[in-house]
């Protein structure tokens, strides 16, 4: 293993990281609800779920985010590598996954793991793992 | 008032996402490729997150009831399952395939990038298909168990 240290951004990285976990405090203290963002979109996609004006009024505020970061300093940059054909595999696999284990980076790995929940601690080994070794697949087997 | 909280909530875990490095799914490819440079940032954007909302679900036990809502509305299920397990891996494959997950997707898309709208489009569909998958199942359950 080499660190990349050119890249790494501890202080920024922490700092976005409690934003993000204090805005998942605010949602359970106020809404009462969980900031995962696969049930949050997934619940749009089902017969009653579209209507809750709770879950549109986040997923607005996320796309929001970039509109209203730009006015005060410039968009960090978001580097795209994977190909079309990846894009659209990688997103059916996140889709499907999530709504199967019912939850994401964020429901369990941040919510859910901060509120004690084996069951995400177990959800969120499994997903990183997965991830490790399909990025050590991509990277180092097949792309050599 | 219950839909603005939302709104910032989401604008305030989108400008985290942003600020965190999350959104750039080349940085979160660094973090995944433990075999290549190596890129720990987003261990820490973990540790910020859990930090927080740790205090706030720990708090959220005590006061009981959400200041906007009768009742906090909290996952029922506790068993760790077979469809938990293969869902998070499935989703985990997705994952390392792009450097994409749920939010930091929506934020690359607020940002106007077209890479992240077919993303997002594959994704959405991905979880139609489950949610189609799972009635199907609920069907036949209900069938089998008469």
């Amino acid at each position: 293993m080499v660190v990349d240290w050119a890249n790494f951004t501890p202080i920024e990285s922490l700092l976005g990281g409690a934003m993000i976990g204090l805005s998942a405090a605010l949602f359970m203290l106020l809404n009462g609800r969980i900031a995962g963002i696969s049930g949050v979109l997934g619940g749009l996609l089902t017969a009653d779920g579209w209507r809750d004006g709770w879950r549109v009024s986040f997923a607005a505020g996320l796309l929001a985010a970039p509109v209203l970061y730009v006015l005060t300093r410039p968009l960090p940059p978001i580097v795209i590598q994977a190909s079309v054909p990846l894009l659209i595999l990688g997103g059916l696999l996140v889709g499907f996954g999530t709504r199967a284990a019912s939850g994401c980076t964020s429901g369990h790995g941040v919510c859910g793991i901060s509120r004690g929940s084996v069951r995400s601690v177990a959800a969120t080994l499994t997903f990183m793992v997965g991830g490790f070794v399909t990025v050590f697949a991509i990277r180092h087997l097949w792309g050599g | 008032m219950r839909n603005m909280s939302s709104f910032l909530a989401g604008l305030l875990f989108g400008v985290g996402l942003i600020v965190s490095g999350m959104a750039n799914p080349a940085k979160v490819l660094g973090f995944l490729d433990l075999a290549g440079h190596w890129d720990p940032s987003l261990a820490f954007v973990m540790i910020g997150a859990i930090a927080l909302a740790s205090i706030g679900f720990f708090a959220s036990r005590h006061t009981g009831k959400p200041l906007l809502d009768d009742t906090r509305h909290l996952p029922t299920k506790k068993k760790i399952d077979v469809q938990l397990i293969v869902g998070s891996a499935i989703f985990g494959a997705g994952w390392g395939i792009a450097g994409f997950c749920p939010g930091p997707v929506m934020v690359a898309v607020g940002a106007g990038k077209t890479e992240a709208v077919i993303f997002l489009s594959a994704m959405l569909a991905g979880m139609l298909a489950f949610n189609l998958f799972d009635a199907r199942r609920t069907i036949r359950g209900n069938a089998d168990a008469r």
